[in-house]
């Protein structure tokens, strides 16, 4: 292996990569572009659930209820209706996802009985959010019982019992304020990568017998890995300064707390970068054409890191089967080791075993990917 | 000139098929140092995939090439060391600029570092590109670039280049100009393997190889193919739609061959000077009056319009 050819290329492949503004744009554009959708657009977190309220008695008990539903951060009341059809209607075009329904005699049941009944309906199309909200709606109620029943002991001159027999003391440890933000934005920064960095080399080779310019650079002395070395080291300085674009967005624009070190940072995101430019690359020296190359390379990255890196859905949950999937997913390891560099500041010995596993992909990719090009036309 | 032990190709019983089309069916020749051998043949011949096999693009089928002694299936990165090329299609990068396409390919043949600038400066001069240094390749017309690309083939010294069709669609000043850069590289001792389908090209070449269907029907001076390939008379028929007449020409007694050349017919006779006025006297006496026929000098057209008809008729295909 010369140096000197791999550099020739570096610097050819550079030039190329500078006066090609698409090649420009994928690089530094669209990685900016998708930590800002993806950040924004993927959040766990339920809260502001569309409300519509129903009140079929307007007594001073059941506007207090209501009133507690509008206090409450999980519930955003949207409309007050004024009858049934109302309310249905709103809860097919999806306006709203929980409905309460307040009967009259509510209050006169408190009164008398001692007990009422609310009427939840809820649309449970997606039965995550449907879950939360009963759920949400059930604290809110319990909480008005609580006080109704304080109430009426104090009434009578009793005295309240006020401490619990059993609490639980939770203490949430890494992500405190069980941001779902600060476990996704790492996940994000790993798809990103994975997405862009194999699109980048997708194009390099296809490029070449696209244009024809294959066909002189094969009848020059050129060796495949020299050839490799020098096409992607351009990228890898690219897909670098990508991901430091994207760490940064994440600690400074998205407020993930960044609890880790900076070297076990680069360290492993240099592999998983090494790990996607090499399918990139493979991918291209497969199919040579352009358009056809970067669609692979973009199903080959980004459907493996959404769904099966555990990245946004918890791998433990998955079927055996799929969990042994996920193995030979690189973004596997990388959201891992990010997560736990973001969040718990895990250095390179806590993640021996991820660290060791990506390097493993990268070196088995690296051999791939060097040896899928063949100098010949036939 | 060609053979022996100076010989800087050897091409023996070359064949190459993709599938069940034989696109080389074997070739056998030679070529020695500073030879420019030429291949003419029509589009789809083979010539390009013979050159891609000589600068070890393409694996053969069958049959040995030896490229500067070295065997192109055994160590073609060798061969490639000591070849320069020039594919048919412009294969140099549009949005580099002239200078920054001759350094990538002086540093992907390893010309060493302090002889590059002046190799550089050669090749530039050569191409006649001086003042357009930095001008990306995409924005120079035609002729331009070919000399470019040549300069990029010539930059590490090769011993031999292949050049495929240096100058399709080139226009004729710049065609010449080309062609004087090719001989002067010839007179330095490269042999120079050179495509063509322009016939007229094929008069510059030290030798010309006729391919055609993957055949090589001829090889020689073009002095020798258009004398002793033909092995006759050529006489040219002139007369307002002569050209209609050429089944009758034919059948006429003595002719050999006809062909269609512009708007005269060139006959193919055993005897010039006996045919000429027996074919005026046999046109009339078949209503066709006042045609001329007279004794000329075979082209290289002549020649290989007949060789590609006989070597046709030979192997029983439809021409």
């Amino acid at each position: 292996m010369k140096l000197r050819r791999v550099k020739a290329i570096a610097v050819k492949e550079s030039l190329q990569i500078v006066r090609d503004p698409r090649s420009l744009m994928i690089a530094l554009l669209i990685p900016l572009m998708q930590m800002f959708m993806l950040g924004y657009g993927i959040n766990l977190d339920i809260k502001h659930i569309p409300l519509c309220t129903y009140d079929r008695e307007m007594s001073q008990q059941s506007l207090g209820l209501l009133k507690r539903f509008e206090a409450s951060r999980y519930f955003t009341l949207r409309k007050t209706a004024q009858d049934y059809a109302e309310l249905t209607r709103d809860i097919d075009d999806s306006s709203c996802t929980i409905a309460i329904v307040i009967p009259a005699g509510f209050s006169q049941g408190l009164n008398d009985a001692g007990t009422g009944t609310v009427q939840a309906l809820i649309d449970g199309t997606d039965s995550n959010t449907a879950n939360i909200a009963a759920n949400y709606a059930r604290a809110v109620i319990s909480g008005f019982s609580g006080d109704l029943q304080l109430q009426a002991i104090q009434r009578r001159g009793g005295t309240v019992q006020t401490l619990t027999p059993v609490d639980v003391q939770a203490r949430v440890w890494f992500n405190e304020n069980l941001e779902s933000r600060n476990y996704i934005i790492p996940g994000i920064v790993a798809l990103v990568m994975a997405i862009v960095g194999a699109q980048l080399t997708s194009l390099t080779i296809a490029r070449e017998w696209e244009r024809g310019t294959m066909e002189l650079l094969v009848s020059t002395p050129v060796k495949p890995l020299e050839l490799m070395l020098g096409k992607l080291l351009p990228y890898f300085a690219i897909g670098m300064l990508d991901a430091a674009i994207c760490l940064a967005l994440a600690v400074f624009w998205f407020d993930v707390p960044f609890r880790g070190t900076l070297a076990t940072l680069l360290f492993t995101t240099s592999l998983f970068l090494i790990v996607v430019l090499c399918i990139g690359y493979y991918v291209s020296v497969s199919i040579r054409s352009q358009v056809g190359a970067s669609q692979v390379a973009l199903l080959l990255t980004m459907l493996p890191t959404i769904l099966l890196s555990g990245f946004a859905f918890p791998i433990d949950q998955m079927p055996v089967f799929v969990q042994g999937i996920t193995y030979l997913v690189s973004g596997r390891y990388y959201v891992t080791i990010l997560k736990s560099v973001f969040l718990k500041g895990a250095g390179a010995v806590e993640l021996a075993v991820p660290i060791l596993c990506l390097a493993l992909y990268a070196v088995a990719l690296v051999v791939l990917a060097a040896r899928s090009f063949r100098k010949t036309l036939d | 000139m060609a053979g022996g032990a100076g010989a800087q190709i050897i091409v023996d019983g070359l064949v190459k098929r993709f599938g069940s089309f034989v696109a080389v069916d074997g070739v056998s020749f030679d070529v020695a140092r500073g030879e420019i051998m030429g291949f003419l043949g029509p589009n789809g011949a083979g010539k390009s995939t013979l050159i891609r096999i000589l600068c070890g693009l393409l694996r053969p089928s069958a049959g040995r090439a030896l490229v500067a002694g070295i065997d192109v299936t055994e160590d073609p990165d060798a061969v490639r060391q000591r070849i320069g090329y020039m594919s048919q299609k412009f294969s140099l990068y549009n949005t580099l600029s002239v200078l920054e396409n001759l350094r990538f390919f002086g540093g992907v043949y390893g010309v060493p570092r302090d002889r590059l600038e002046e190799r550089i400066r050669f090749a530039i001069d050569m191409a006649g590109l001086a003042g357009r240094e930095t001008s990306l390749v995409a924005t120079l017309a035609g002729g331009w670039k070919q000399r470019l690309a040549l300069g990029a083939a010539i930059l590490h010294r090769p011993a031999i280049l292949f050049l495929d069709e240096p100058t399709s669609g080139v226009d004729p000043e710049s065609r010449r100009r080309f062609w004087d850069l090719i001989h002067t590289l010839g007179a330095e001792g490269v042999s120079v393997l050179v495509s063509t389908h322009y016939i007229d090209e094929a008069e510059y070449c030290n030798r010309v190889a006729l391919i055609t269907r993957g055949r090589l029907i001829a090889l020689g001076t073009p002095f020798e193919l258009r004398r002793r390939s033909l092995g006759a008379e050529l006489l040219s028929i002139e007369r307002e739609g002569i050209a209609n007449a050429i089944e009758l020409v034919e059948k006429a007694p003595g002719v050999h061959d006809v062909a269609v050349f512009g708007s005269a017919l060139h006959a193919l006779v055993d005897d010039a000077a006996t045919r000429a006025p027996a074919l005026v006297a046999y046109l009339a006496g078949h209503g066709i009056a006042g045609a001329t026929a007279r004794r000329i000098e075979p082209t290289m057209e002549d020649s290989f319009v007949h060789l590609v008809g006989a070597a046709t008729r030979a192997r029983g295909d439809p021409p």
